[in-house]
């Protein structure tokens, strides 16, 4: 019970369109590309309290370090340090199904702004390409800095040339931060275990397929959420598969850097 | 109140020290180590959960297996190891799982360590079906803190063994992999008469580099399904909770 951790709360959400500052960070190019965020609760507490209250705000940059596999629309969400969107070991969720099957967010991201436990949620405005990234701001309210759940951040994209796979930052706690600071993750990569990895054109919805997204059967080797095998192609001997060699990653499959700007 | 380092999965590779220790003032005496099967198809043989002295080791990655652990690593005997570790005054937790730990399953050991300087952890188990792969947590320091602490184990390759991909046994220095039940026959099972891929022991323990598998059940090099026996790093979460 020692430790303090970041006990950070915000509440709503309100828009923020700042330009991302230029991060150092390293590496790929830096898109200035920042994007609006849906309010979640637009007559919530939060806002025009005064000066008081000027909210905290987060740069979320999410830089896709895969060979080959554009992702989704990121969801970005800031929380409870107890809120998950998911556990491995068990079965997803059907708005968690939808984003791994068919990469769109709107569902898990009702289900966040419908949770107390979730403060602020932002998507991102489209497919982020192999070596690309783009930047979401999220704004916390001050009165909520204090909250005892503490603060965590999730990040859920699908990896769109696959049959189910996510890219997710699972609940990460994140430390309290000044104005400036930055920390920075990297994301695993899970199967949802919502579908068969056919790896066939008819189920694959992103380019390399053009097939379908979201089917409610669960069809995979069991209706549970585990951390991806990888994809196997057919330039590996599946010969079913309309993937190739550069369908294939490795771990870690997306950079996320959190910076407090405000 | 908890919480949670997540190790970046090179530290964990390396077997990097906790980056945050805090207070060398108290130890953990009393704590639980739960471990899950992260895995899309690859089962967990008995694990062997071990808190140990600093400066101890069950394998140093870059160097050859000890005879300890090319048994557990080849056929997931871990006697060896077992004796070997009791030699060291270690406290130790065998077969949590009461068997073989199946994928997206998670078991608890719980250690108390109270008395002892044993503020390492490691944890090993045969990876089936592989040769000789095995899943390592490696000598990481327990925390000291009241808490839940979160660490990712990765696949090793002990090094001992051809990675032929094929049935054949879990004795040491005889080629293939055991196949009992649930690698026999179900769902995950392996394939049968396979030619075998061509390789040789590597003499080193090393992150494994992954199965090749094929898509023939019946023929081909392997008895590994590629759609079902790979998997990527980490392989394995685990949960240690202080009290």
């Amino acid at each position: 019970m020692k430790q303090d951790i970041k006990p950070i709360k915000s509440t709503v959400l309100r828009m923020g369109a700042v330009l991302s500052i230029a991060l150092v960070l390293g590496a790929c190019s830096d898109n200035d590309d920042s994007s609006s965020m849906d309010g979640d609760d637009p007559m919530a507490a939060v806002s025009d309290d005064s000066m008081m209250a000027l909210p905290a705000a987060f740069d979320v940059m999410v830089t896709n370090i895969t060979a080959g596999q554009p992702i989704s629309p990121i969801l970005v969400g800031l929380h409870s340090d107890a809120y998950k969107s998911f556990s491995t070991g068990s079965p997803a969720s059907v708005s968690l199904e939808n984003l791994a099957e068919s990469g769109d967010n709107s569902s898990l991201m009702s289900d966040w702004n419908a949770a107390d436990a979730v403060y602020t949620t932002a998507s991102g405005n489209g497919v982020i390409v192999p070596g690309d990234n783009e930047t979401v701001t999220l704004e916390l309210d001050q009165g909520d800095l204090t909250s005892s759940g503490g603060l965590s951040i999730s990040v859920l994209t699908m990896l769109v040339n696959t049959n189910d796979a996510i890219a997710a930052l699972n609940s990460q706690a994140l430390a309290s931060m000044e104005v400036g600071d930055s920390q920075s993750f990297t994301a695993l990569t899970y199967d949802s275990g919502t579908e068969a990895n056919s790896e066939t054109a008819e189920s694959i919805p992103g380019p390399a397929g053009g097939g379908e997204g979201y089917n409610a059967t669960r069809d995979d080797l069991r209706d549970e959420v585990y951390v991806h095998a990888g994809v196997v192609t057919a330039s590996d001997g599946l010969a079913t598969s309309t993937l190739s060699q550069i369908h294939k990653w490795d771990h870690p499959g997306v950079r996320i850097s959190v910076t407090r700007i405000q | 109140m908890k919480n949670k380092f997540n190790r970046s999965l090179q530290k964990t590779a390396l077997g990097a020290c906790l980056a945050a220790s805090i207070s060398p003032a108290a130890f953990a005496t009393d704590f639980s180590v739960s471990v899950e099967n992260l895995t899309r198809g690859i089962h967990f043989t008995p694990l062997l959960v071990a808190a140990h002295t600093d400066g101890t080791a069950l394998f140093s990655a870059g160097s050859a297996a000890s005879a300890e652990l090319q048994a557990m690593a080849e056929g997931g005997d871990s006697s060896g190891l077992e004796t070997m570790v009791d030699g060291l005054g270690a406290t130790r937790v065998s077969n949590p799982a009461s068997g073989l730990l199946v994928p997206g399953a998670s078991t608890t050991a719980n250690l108390n360590t109270d008395g002892t300087s044993n503020d390492s952890l490691s944890i090993v188990g045969m990876m089936l079906p592989t040769n000789d792969g095995f899943v390592g947590l490696n000598a990481i320091e327990i925390p000291t803190e009241a808490g839940t602490y979160t660490f990712y184990a990765n696949g090793y390759d002990a090094g001992t063994e051809a990675n032929d991909e094929i049935r054949g046994s879990g004795a040491v220095g005889e080629s293939g992999f055991p196949a009992p039940g649930p690698i026999d026959t179900g769902a995950l099972s392996a394939g049968t008469d396979g030619t075998g891929v061509s390789a040789t022991a590597e003499s080193f323990v090393h992150i494994h580099r992954g199965a090749l598998g094929d898509t023939n059940s019946a023929a081909g090099e392997s008895d590994l399904d590629s759609t079902v026996h790979r998997w990527l790093n980490p392989i394995a979460k685990i949960t240690i909770t202080v009290n």
